[in-house]
């Protein structure tokens, strides 16, 4: 195939050249930062907290009146022992905060009690021997509490004689895996790491707690707030579902001095990941609705432009089949045309597809855009200039050698 | 002639109608994009006290130290109670306050009602009016109310209406935890988005508060914060020892009118982190700064960083679907080359071609709003899916977005529209009278 006669015919055309080429070139910067924002947005979504999520339920309670300040302890006690009894209940435990809760308790954690010093932050679950069971979470060394080291505290006292860190955090702090018997100091207070866990994702999933969203330290606390409690309980699979039914219920007739929120009170981890993660969901699905009408309209361009080339040059394409093109050089010519424009088209686009994303970097805070994107992007359009181009240039193969004849 | 222009622009679509549809739809889409991220936009990005926002400012002090790594060098967002009474105290602003937010069961005094659970913020008397809270029924406590710790309280109008029916209710008392506090004001709708005034402790959209109480009484009532509490030091057992700590979960404002009342402020605050390095309780120089309000929504990053990148998606989506408008045009006006030869050979100037064609993209651009407007009106259905609900319902189709909608799908057709007009009006007439 001949290219200089093409890019001759282009220079004719030169206003709709540029604008198919423009607009690959948009499409392309458009699309291929869309397509990284999705990644990166599956890919926060991805991430696992850790914890038997499928059995798992919140329960979160608020006590009418204010207890008493010795009554606390035996409120919650006796709640414990009613949810035990529930019937698909595996364990329950009462704390401060879960992972994806969005809210909770965070602390520096150094080796050393020089708050200058500190090595990272920490989330800090407040629980209790039961937390484990209840989590699902794996013990990959040292033990549980035991039930003696449990103590009850405000939200505001937090000085453990023992504590349990995940992995994550193990490592951090002791990047040689010596972290089992280590002290630690998350209070003036040493505290001695007993247990590591395999993994327990922190309860922010925002951006700010990005960089520590591996590292949870669980201390041996009851929490004592007189505003109310929240539970978490683990069902025996396939009760779950029954028991997010039973458990408010036998609740409320053990002691009817409480709020369980109708709305909101009780929640599954189903409901929990949804929220934490809706704005990462939506905007991927914002993306990728983007991306498919952009390349749609792109398309939609193509074939508009391409077909009022054939039918401008219906004339020309009836003297070169008359003078020994076959229906095959036509179509060829065409989409070599096409391929033409669209390639500097990405070459154009792939220029702006990195200034914006350099943009978007300095302005939001995201990673760099990489290089597999753009072939992806650079590959998807050619092809669907491609295809585009296809259907027009198939009508301008079919123009007859005889329109060379007429006039117009 | 400018209705004969449109007539003709009319049989020209009807002429054409797939390169038609296809420039309808892509400027409709084009603009519905655009639109819909915008209704959030405007919504999430506002100004939430337009005649204030320059006077309202939120100190901050690095109690933590230089090395604080949560906020990577920048002091916490909230400040200490020990801080906040410090600034209360000095009184160095107009008008100040310091907040919290608090959640507690109501018992409504009815029996067989339901207990529920409010939540709202224990704040001064100077919030009520610094704010500029509109009330429906009375108004808030005076500042010797909070001196004196009293049991007041300021309901939102959904309280009183589920409480008290919607009657005047100022004077009544109402139980929350367990204590009774007296209704000095039931408030009209106030839910100002962002939710400015707490940002650090809650999503800043979302409901409106149920419930205003003095901060000091409900210090004195134990009761803990409903937001979050960072600490990085261990604090004395009880919550005596959690006041004395240095956990920080309150904000403070404090109103600042002018430059004089600005720069005294800050030289009071500048001060005060001195004296509590000389005390001891610091042993680094802190840095003490303050935002005044619009300052400290894009300094707490309030707006969900999705929101202005599907906004520049958005408007990039726009722009490509003006690049195949032009386009689009430019095929459609070309091909009635030999049209336009006959008419400049029968004495229509440049001008008259010009506005013959500009007549027809308005034609375009008004179909493309009307489509625009359909897509805009779906698209702000499924925002639900896209951003929190919070927000979702914020955004709402009103008449300034309807006639936004189809006013830009009009000039931004006309501007896509010059180019292959004036190719149009170029046309020689001798040459395509000769070709044909």
């Amino acid at each position: 195939m001949q290219i200089k006669p093409i890019i001759a015919a282009l220079r004719h055309h030169k206003a709709g050249t540029l604008l198919i080429a423009l607009q690959i070139a948009l499409t392309l910067a458009i699309v291929c930062n869309a397509l990284f924002i999705i990644h990166l947005r599956m890919a926060h979504m991805a991430q696992t907290s850790g914890v038997d999520e499928a059995n798992l339920l919140v329960i979160q309670n608020g006590w009418v009146g204010k207890p008493a300040a010795g009554e606390n302890a035996s409120m919650l006690a006796a709640d414990l022992a009613t949810l035990r009894k529930v019937p698909g209940v595996v364990d329950v435990y009462a704390t401060n905060a879960w992972p994806l809760a969005e809210g909770g308790t965070v602390y520096g954690i150094g080796h050393t009690p020089d708050k200058l010093a500190l090595v990272t932050s920490t989330a800090v679950y407040f629980v209790d021997d039961h937390a484990l069971a209840t989590l699902g979470l794996k013990l990959v060394a040292g033990r549980n509490f035991h039930a003696d080291e449990i103590s009850a505290t405000g939200p505001d006292h937090v000085a453990p004689a023992e504590v349990i860190v995940t992995r994550a955090l193990a490592e951090r702090m002791f990047p040689d895996g010596s972290a089992l018997g280590k002290m630690v100091y998350v209070s003036a207070k040493p505290s001695v790491i007993v247990g590591v866990v395999e993994r327990m994702q922190a309860p922010w999933v925002d951006n700010f707690a990005a960089k520590w969203a591996d590292y949870a330290t669980l201390v041996p606390y009851q929490l004592m707030d007189s505003a109310g409690a929240n539970y978490m309980v683990r069902a025996v699979p396939g009760q779950r579902d029954d028991v997010v039914r039973a458990a408010p219920k036998a609740l409320l007739a053990a002691n009817p001095m409480r709020v369980i929120n109708r709305d909101n009170g009780v929640q599954t981890y189903a409901d929990i990941r949804a929220d934490a993660y809706k704005s990462d969901r939506g905007m991927a699905i914002l993306m990728s609705v983007i991306s498919v009408m952009l390349l749609a309209i792109t398309a939609a361009g193509i074939v508009g432009l391409t077909s009022f080339w054939v039918g401008q040059r219906r004339k020309q394409i009836g003297v070169r089949r008359a003078l020994g093109a076959t229906r095959g050089d036509i179509l060829r010519y065409f989409l070599t045309e096409n391929l033409l424009i669209g390639i500097g088209g990405v070459l154009i686009g792939i220029v702006m597809a990195v200034t914006v994303n350099l943009w978007v970097v300095t302005q939001f805070e995201m990673a760099r855009l990489s290089l597999g994107y753009v072939i992806v992007g650079t590959a998807v359009l050619l092809v669907l200039g491609q295809c585009a181009v296809l259907a027009p240039a198939l009508r301008a193969s079919k123009v007859p050698p005889v329109e060379a004849t007429r006039s117009v | 002639m400018f209705i004969h222009y449109v007539q003709l622009g009319f049989y020209s679509l009807r002429r054409n109608p797939v390169l038609t549809l296809l420039m309808v739809m892509s400027i409709g889409l084009g603009v519905a994009a655009s639109m819909t991220t915008w209704s959030v936009f405007r919504v999430v990005s506002g100004n939430p006290l337009p005649d204030k926002s320059s006077q309202l400012f939120v100190p901050q002090l690095d109690n933590w130290g230089p090395n604080d790594i949560v906020k990577n060098g920048q002091p916490p967002n909230a400040v200490t109670y020990r801080d906040a009474m410090a600034f209360m105290q000095a009184h160095e602003a107009e008008r100040q306050t310091a907040l919290y937010p608090v959640r507690y069961a109501v018992t409504p005094e009815r029996t067989g009602a339901e207990p529920f659970r409010v939540q709202g913020h224990a704040v001064f008397a100077d919030f009520f009016p610094m704010f500029e809270l509109p009330f429906r029924f009375g108004a808030g406590w005076s500042r010797a109310d909070d001196d004196a710790h009293a049991g007041a309280v300021v309901i939102s109008r959904q309280l009183n209406d589920r409480v008290f029916g919607g009657a005047n209710s100022v004077g009544r008392s109402i139980h929350l935890g367990d204590h009774d506090f007296r209704i000095t004001g039931v408030l009209d709708n106030w839910n100002p988005q962002p939710r400015f005034y707490d940002v650090s402790n809650h999503s800043a959209f979302g409901d409106q508060p149920d419930i205003f109480v003095p901060f000091n009484r409900a210090i004195d009532l134990h009761t803990q914060t409903n937001g979050n509490n960072a600490c990085h030091e261990n604090s004395a057992p009880g919550f005596e020892g959690w006041l004395h700590s240095e956990c920080v979960w309150i904000a403070f404002w404090a109103e600042l009118p002018d430059a004089a009342a600005q720069s005294r402020f800050r030289s009071f605050l500048e001060g005060y982190g001195a004296k509590q390095q000389q005390s001891g309780r610091f042993n680094w120089p802190p840095q003490a700064q303050m935002h005044n309000l619009q300052d400290w929504l894009d300094y707490t990053r309030v707006v969900p960083s999705e929101t202005p990148v599907s906004l520049a998606v958005s408007a990039g989506f726009l722009l490509v679907c003006l690049v195949n408008a032009v386009g689009l045009m430019l095929a459609k006006f070309m091909r009635r080359a030999p049209e336009i030869g006959v008419r400049r050979a029968l004495g229509a100037t440049r001008q008259a071609i010009y506005a013959q064609f500009l007549a027809e993209a308005t034609m375009v651009g008004l179909a493309g709003g009307l489509v625009g407007l359909a897509f805009t009106a779906l698209g702000i259905l499924a925002i639900g899916v896209v951003f929190e609900a919070a927000i979702a319902r914020l955004a709402h189709f009103d008449l300034w977005l309807i006639t936004l909608t189809v006013l830009t799908a009009i000039v931004a057709t006309l501007i896509a529209a010059f180019y292959p007009a004036w190719r149009a009006a170029q046309v020689q007439p001798a040459w395509q009278l000769k070709s044909n």
